[in-house]
């Protein structure tokens, strides 16, 4: 069973309750963020604070709501490959129409 | 260890023999079963439709068809053959079978997943098979937009949603694969200590889980875009065509090696047992196969030369593009490699699998042409890019597949095929498909678009000699359809190992028990570990009724 | 052979191995999920940057105080889950069930206000498929068209999400008061919790994506 006990019971390993109410106030002060720096005219990087502040709270979601803080690295890659995949197909295809 | 001697022991098959013991199974090697069916089923649908294809072409003039059937004759073969065979064809009846076996586990780690999947897949096949039956479909494999989406008066959507649902079964069996390598191995198999098929079907499975999901979302939008008229992709609404071919070939061509890549698996699996040699460079070809997946996410644009996408990203694509050929070379030569000095048997799985690497070589460096942009403005839509993707998809895939279910087949059934008809018969497929294919090389640089079902006189020698090959190539497929039917009642018993071969399917009894092992097995040495004195192979005749086990 | 009773399927050898298995599985599913929202985003991304004045000016016609309200109710639906999975995990059954109805709660809040918004646009007209009239200006119709199109779009397809994570709480509900989510299954609610906080997690990207393009009052487009 060498191969399966490497990270033995990955769920298992929650935070403790406290962390969650700090990631939730974290969330709600970017919430207030995001609305905040869409009252301001900083065109054309309105779209990029935008996408960074939600980056930040997908982040924090996928790390501690979801645990992958606390999982093995199979799953930190599992996690990461689907914003990495999106990256490739965002880039290559933006970069079609964007030399049009 | 068990012998297959009388009383016949307990093994999947005959554990049960009711109706509802195989539609309610949750047993891999069933399900496998189960897969096979629906896909020759499927295979012979897709066949038809490319003998009526070869017939019409063999006159220049349209007399058999009319346009619009001809049409719908080619899409039905595209559509079928692309994603009710060759999607599906190695890792839902190979991958499916044999996983569990290599990884010495007793089934998949999801069975009820596996078995859904195979449920979604003869979903899709029938909202397929009846848009044929209804009035067919005319917009070609691809769907393009905006004819798929506004303009075709043909059942586009029936086969969308065939097409959509059975996407979500190939989603699901690549989880399965995946979740099962990761959790399921034997003790001490560790990733180097597993089969490059294991590798292999890894690999496509990461292609299963990144790419279908992309194509779902564009299959989804052509279908609501016909229905509700929410215009994504038609520009007089707003939308881009163009957005639509991103995200078609964002999957579509990883796609290709979907199908291609299981096939390098059952190729190298094949090398090793048959040339009795580990194989050369197996990290090598292993890691190759995880190049293949990753790189063939950047390339898709090379489908879009002509489409009016940026030259610039055109020149980007067609570089990268070249790039996929160094882990596809890195195969073939680790491939002949193997073979250099070995002895080599020819038996029946190792004529496909020489085959294969002499067709995949000839597809493959043909692609080659067709990545570079210039060459692929003059040769776009011809059937040079027709030939080209036959010698990939028919003389690659359908080569291993058929080379694998010769392999396996005793580990499936516990009967050996007839070796002599089955020489015969990939001997016959491999002429009948380069007559069938070379000459469309040809024809493609003359100028003859594909999907056309007229032409000029000229080129009529080039395609009576393809059509002549075409049905040489059926007769090559119709043999092994009807000796493995006979052999399942007439075939010689087989031993559990009877091609002398490494791994741990082969040590358990064929054909397994319905939990694959009697004991758990313990992995201890490398793999492709062929000892010495096994390499004085068995001679032919005693083979089939080895009364006992070998060591 | 080791132990097999009913919670251990047969093809594992232990609840550990049974448990990765399930975790990775959710995973893996939800890398599927990322791609298939992310076939959309790539549309989002395709449109906008061709029609940003259209893009601005529809985002102006968004209410961005109930669109914040929503996002408020997501994100505490996440906080109640992430708690259920707590709960599950020291097997407390009472508050297990407490905190999965307050998750369903807020979901369903979440689900009355989009659908509330859905109605307001019906009204204002601006549906622009399925044979509505759609009213814009002749020189925005073509983006305008597109960015509802992409909002009924997107926010239709993760309301539907919605409705299943709320299935599959309600089924969780169910099992929870039949005492059967502790010990080792309670990695169906640590996986239930993965599939709702992706949702969450999807929507976080929407709010501002359709209504916070431009600044308010900017005069934009």
């Amino acid at each position: 069973m060498n191969a399966h006990q490497e990270h033995a019971d990955s769920a298992d390993h929650h935070p403790a309750v406290s962390v969650y109410y700090v990631v939730f106030t974290a969330l709600l002060i970017l919430l207030a963020a995001t609305v905040a720096v869409a009252q301001l005219d900083l065109e054309p990087l309105n779209f990029l604070a935008a996408a960074l502040v939600a980056t930040a709270k997908a982040l924090l979601i996928m790390l501690f709501f979801m645990h992958v803080r606390y999982s093995p690295p199979l799953i930190w890659l599992v996690a990461f490959s689907g914003f990495a995949w999106l990256l490739i197909l965002f880039a290559i295809t933006l970069a079609d129409y964007f030399t049009r | 260890m068990i012998t297959s001697s009388s009383p016949q022991p307990r093994n999947y098959l005959n554990v049960a023999y009711t109706v509802s013991s195989w539609l309610f199974t949750l047993d891999h090697k069933r399900i496998a079963i189960l897969y096979l069916l629906g896909i020759t089923f499927m295979f012979v649908i897709g066949g038809l439709a490319a003998t009526f294809v070869r017939l019409e072409l063999m006159t220049p003039q349209g007399d058999l068809l009319e346009s619009e059937t001809y049409n719908k004759l080619f899409t039905i073969h595209g559509i079928i053959m692309v994603f009710f065979f060759l999607i599906p064809a190695i890792p839902a009846v190979l991958g499916n079978f044999l996983l569990p076996l290599m990884l010495g586990a007793r089934d998949l780690a999801l069975p009820r997943i596996n078995l859904l999947s195979w449920y979604l897949f003869m979903i899709g096949g029938l909202f397929t098979i009846w848009a044929i039956l209804a009035g067919g479909v005319d917009t070609g494999w691809t769907f393009y937009t905006p004819y798929s989406s506004t303009y075709s008066n043909t059942y586009v959507m029936a086969t969308a949603v065939g097409v959509f649902v059975s996407g979500f079964s190939s989603i699901l069996t690549g989880l399965n694969f995946i979740v099962t390598t990761h959790t399921m191995r034997a003790p001490g198999q560790t990733w180097f200590r597993l089969p490059l098929f294991v590798w292999s079907m890894y690999a496509t499975s990461l292609i299963q889980i990144l790419g279908t999901p992309v194509v779902a979302v564009a299959i989804l939008l052509v279908g609501l875009e016909r229905l509700f008229g929410i215009g994504i992709f038609d520009p007089s609404m707003g939308g881009d065509p163009l957005l639509f071919q991103h995200l078609f070939w964002f999957y579509s061509h990883p796609a290709v090696y979907i199908m291609v890549l299981p096939a390098f698996g059952v190729v190298s699996e094949l090398v090793a047992t048959f040339s009795r040699r580990r194989p050369f460079g197996y990290a090598f070809i292993g890691f190759s196969s995880f190049a293949i997946a990753v790189l063939g996410f950047l390339v898709w644009g090379h489908h879009m030369f002509t489409s009016g996408q940026s030259i610039y990203a055109g020149l980007i694509f067609s570089m990268i593009s070249f790039l996929v050929a160094i882990p596809s070379a890195i195969k073939v030569f680790n491939w002949t490699a193997t073979l250099y000095k070995a002895s080599i048997s020819y038996d029946t799985p190792m004529l496909y699998a020489l085959g294969f690497i002499g067709l995949f070589t000839i597809g493959g460096l043909t692609g080659l042409f067709l990545a570079a942009a210039a060459v692929d403005v003059h040769v776009h839509d011809t059937y040079f890019v027709v030939a080209h993707f036959h010698y990939i998809m028919v003389g690659g895939t359908v080569m291993a597949y058929l080379g694998g279910i010769h392999y396996w087949w005793p580990k499936m059934t516990g009967r050996m095929y007839p070796e002599g008809w089955a020489r015969f018969s990939a001997i016959l497929v491999f002429v009948g498909f380069n007559l069938t294919f070379s000459p469309q090389f040809v024809l493609g640089y003359l100028g003859m678009p594909r999907r056309y079902h007229v032409y000029p006189e000229e080129w009529q020698v080039l395609n009576v000699m393809s059509s002549a090959g075409a049905s040489i190539l059926a007769v090559g497929y119709f043999f092994p359809l009807t000796y493995l039917i006979w052999s399942l009642r007439y075939g010689p018993k087989a031993p559990d190992n009877p091609f002398g071969a490494t791994g741990l399917e082969w040590k358990t009894p064929s054909p397994p028990p319905t939990y694959n092992f009697d004991e758990q097995p313990v992995v201890e040495e490398e793999v492709y570990n062929f000892v010495p004195e096994d390499t004085e192979r068995k001679p032919r005749e005693e083979r089939g009724e080895v009364p006992h086990a070998r060591a | 052979m080791p132990e097999h009773d009913g919670a251990l399927a047969h093809q594992f050898h232990d609840y550990g191995q049974q448990r990765r298995a399930a975790e990775l599985a959710m995973w893996v599913f939800l890398v599927t999920e990322f791609m298939f929202f992310g076939g959309l985003f790539l549309a989002y991304l395709v449109y906008r940057y061709r029609y940003p004045a259209e893009f601005a000016l529809g985002s102006q016609t968004m209410d961005v105080v109930l669109g914040t309200i929503n996002t408020l109710v997501l994100l505490t639906s996440s906080l109640t889950m992430a708690l259920a999975v707590h709960a599950a995990t020291v097997s407390n059954r009472r508050m297990l069930i407490l905190l999965l109805w307050g998750t369903i709660f807020l979901g369903t809040v979440f689900l009355g206000i989009k659908a509330y918004e859905y109605h307001h646009k019906y009204v204002k007209h601006h549906v622009p498929f399925a044979g509505q009239e759609f009213h814009a200006e002749p020189e925005h119709r073509l983006g305008l068209a597109t960015f509802y199109n992409l909002y009924f779009l997107m926010t239709g397809v993760h309301a539907l999400h919605m409705i299943i994570g709320i299935g599959l709480m309600l089924v969780l509900v169910v099992a929870a008061y039949r005492g059967g989510l502790t010990g080792p299954r309670s990695i169906v609610v640590h996986n239930s919790g993965l599939y709702w906080h992706f949702v969450d997690l999807v929507w976080v990207y929407l709010f501002p994506f359709f209504y916070l393009v431009a600044a308010r009052g900017g005069g934009h487009g």
